[in-house]
C-alpha cells in the first residue's frame, strides 16, 4: 500500500513507484514542520530593509553637503570606543547604499560570539553613533535567529542543515513522482470537481513542479548558510593557521596600531577591489595579531566574493593575500541566492511569492497524507476483520 | 523503451521549460543591473503566474 494510491503507474514498476513514494512521503514529513517555520520566518525576513524603514527602526543620517569630508577609520574607532565604553571593536562594515556611514560591531572581548556582539551605525563624516535596534532585538531578530538556528546555536543550525537536505530529498522524490501522476494528464490539469482530494493533489504537483528549481536554490544555499560556522572553522585550518605560522608564539597584543590607514594598505594589494568589512584582531574572521581586511570584488558577480587581506597588527605591513578555497566562494555566492535580495524589489516579491507557494506546496501535501491515511484505515481496519 | 522515452518528455517538457527559465531568472540578477533584473522577474515570474493561475482557477 503506497502513500498516494496511484492507478496510473503501471508502467514504471510499481514497486519502484512504491520505494519513491515512501522516500517522498517521510522526507517531507520529518522536515515539514521546519520548513513551515523557515518559510514563514523567511518571509518578513525578505523585506527587513523595507520593513525597518517602516518601523522607523532605520538609522537616518543626517543631511550634509555630499563633499563632506570622512573622518579617518582610527578616528571611527575612537568614537566606537567612546559609546561604548570597556568594550572593543569586532568588525567595521562598509554598505555601498549608505556610503556615509560604517556598521560598527563591538562586544566586551574580541572573540565574544556574534549574537552577543552589538551593531550600531557611525556616521562616517562625524563619528556620531546611531543605533540599529532591529541589529540587536525585537521582532525581526527574533524572526532570524527562529530562522538561522532555533535560538539552538551550532546545534540548532545543524538541525536545520539536515532538514534542508531532507526537503531536497524530497523534492527530488516528488519530481520522480510527477511522472506517474501525471501520465494521463495535460500540464497544468487541476481537476475541479472530483474531490477535494484531488483537487490539491493536481495543485500540490502543479505548484510543486514549477517552484522546483527555485525551491531546489533556496534549499541548497540555505544548507550551505547553515555550515557557515563549520566552514568558517575550515577556512580557518586550512588558509588561516598556514599564514599566521609565524605568530604563533608571539606575545597577545596589548595595543594595536592606529587602524588609521587599513583600507588604503589593502587597496596597494589588492587595487581593483573594495573593501567589505574588516575584522579586528581576535576575531573568527581575523587572527590574534592581525586586521583582517576582506575585500570584494568589483563586478556585480564577483562583489559576492571575499578576499581577505592579512594586516600585522603591530607593524602594519601586508602579511598576505589569503587565497579564498571554493566552499568561501559556495558560501559568498549562497547568501543573494538565499535572501533575494539582489534584484530589486520586483525580486523580492517574487521571492515572497514563491515562499508562500512553497508554504501551500507542504500544507497540501500534509493534507494529502492525512487524507489518505483516512481513507486507507477503514480498509486495513476490515480487512484484519476477515482475516 | 521508446514509448517510456516518449512518455517521459510528454510529463516533462513543460516542467523543463520552466525550469530553464526559473534558473535563468535566478542567475540573471546576479551578473548586472538593468536589463539583467528585467530578465529575472521574467525567469521566476513564469513558475510564479502558472501556479497562481492553478491555485485561483475555478470552475
Amino acid at each position: 500500500m503506497d502513500g498516494f494510491g496511484i492507478s496510473e503507474g503501471h508502467e514504471m514498476k510499481s514497486k519502484t513507484i512504491r520505494r519513491w513514494s515512501t522516500v517522498h512521503t517521510w522526507s517531507s514529513l520529518i522536515c515539514t514542520v521546519f520548513l513551515l517555520m523557515l518559510a514563514l520566518t523567511g518571509l518578513p525576513l525578505i523585506f527587513h530593509h523595507e520593513i525597518d524603514h517602516l518601523l522607523g527602526d532605520a538609522a537616518e543620517l543626517k543631511p550634509m553637503p555630499a563633499d563632506t569630508p570622512h573622518l579617518n577609520l582610527q578616528q571611527l574607532v575612537l568614537a566606537a570606543e567612546k559609546h561604548r565604553p570597556g568594550e572593543v571593536m569586532q568588525y567595521f562594515g562598509f554598505e555601498d547604499d549608505e556610503p556615509n556611514a560604517v556598521i560598527a560591531i563591538m562586544a566586551p572581548t574580541a572573540g565574544t560570539e556574534p549574537n552577543a556582539s552589538h551593531t550600531f551605525m557611525l556616521d562616517a563624516r562625524t563619528g556620531e553613533a546611531l543605533q540599529m535596534p532591529s541589529a540587536n532585538g525585537g521582532f525581526m531578530m527574533v524572526m532570524l535567529r527562529l530562522h538561522v538556528d532555533m535560538f539552538a546555536g551550532l546545534p540548532g543550525k545543524l538541525l536545520l542543515a539536515l532538514m534542508g537536505i531532507l526537503f531536497v530529498v524530497a523534492i527530488i522524490s516528488g519530481t520522480v513522482m510527477y511522472l506517474p501522476f501525471m501520465r494521463r494528464l495535460k500540464f497544468a490539469t487541476v481537476r475541479q470537481d472530483k474531490s477535494t482530494r484531488l483537487r490539491w493533489l493536481d495543485l500540490h504537483n502543479l505548484i510543486g513542479v514549477v517552484t522546483l528549481t527555485w525551491a531546489l536554490v533556496v534549499g541548497v544555499t540555505g544548507v550551505i548558510s547553515a555550515c557557515a560556522d563549520l566552514l568558517i572553522a575550515a577556512w580557518r585550518n586550512d588558509s588561516l593557521s598556514a599564514m599566521i605560522a609565524p605568530y604563533r608564539d608571539a606575545p597577545p597584543l596589548t595595543q594595536l596600531a592606529p587602524a588609521t590607514r587599513l583600507l588604503e594598505i589593502a587597496n596597494e594589494v589588492v587595487p581593483d577591489m573594495q573593501p567589505d568589512f574588516i575584522a579586528f584582531p581576535g576575531t573568527r574572521f581575523s587572527s590574534e595579531h592581525h586586521y583582517a581586511v576582506f575585500m570584494k570584488g568589483s563586478t556585480h558577480l564577483t562583489s559576492h566574493l571575499l578576499t581577505p587581506v592579512l594586516i600585522d597588527a603591530s607593524t602594519l605591513q601586508v602579511t598576505a593575500v589569503a587565497e579564498r578555497p571554493w566552499y568561501m566562494d559556495a558560501m559568498g555566492m549562497s547568501q543573494p541566492l538565499h535572501f533575494g535580495d539582489y534584484g530589486g524589489l520586483p525580486l523580492k516579491i517574487l521571492w515572497a511569492t514563491l515562499d508562500g507557494l512553497t508554504i501551500i506546496v507542504l500544507g497540501s501535501g500534509v493534507f494529502l497524507w492525512v487524507v489518505r491515511r483516512k481513507a486507507v484505515k477503514p480498509l486495513l481496519e476490515k480487512a484484519e476483520r476477515v482475516a | 523503451m521508446r514509448r517510456r522515452q516518449s512518455n517521459f518528455w510528454k510529463v516533462f517538457a513543460t516542467p523543463t521549460v520552466i525550469a530553464l527559465f526559473s534558473a535563468t531568472g535566478l542567475f540573471a540578477a546576479l551578473l548586472g543591473d538593468g536589463i539583467w533584473d528585467a530578465l529575472s522577474w521574467l525567469g521566476l515570474g513564469i513558475p510564479s503566474v502558472l501556479a497562481l493561475r492553478g491555485l485561483l482557477q475555478r470552475r
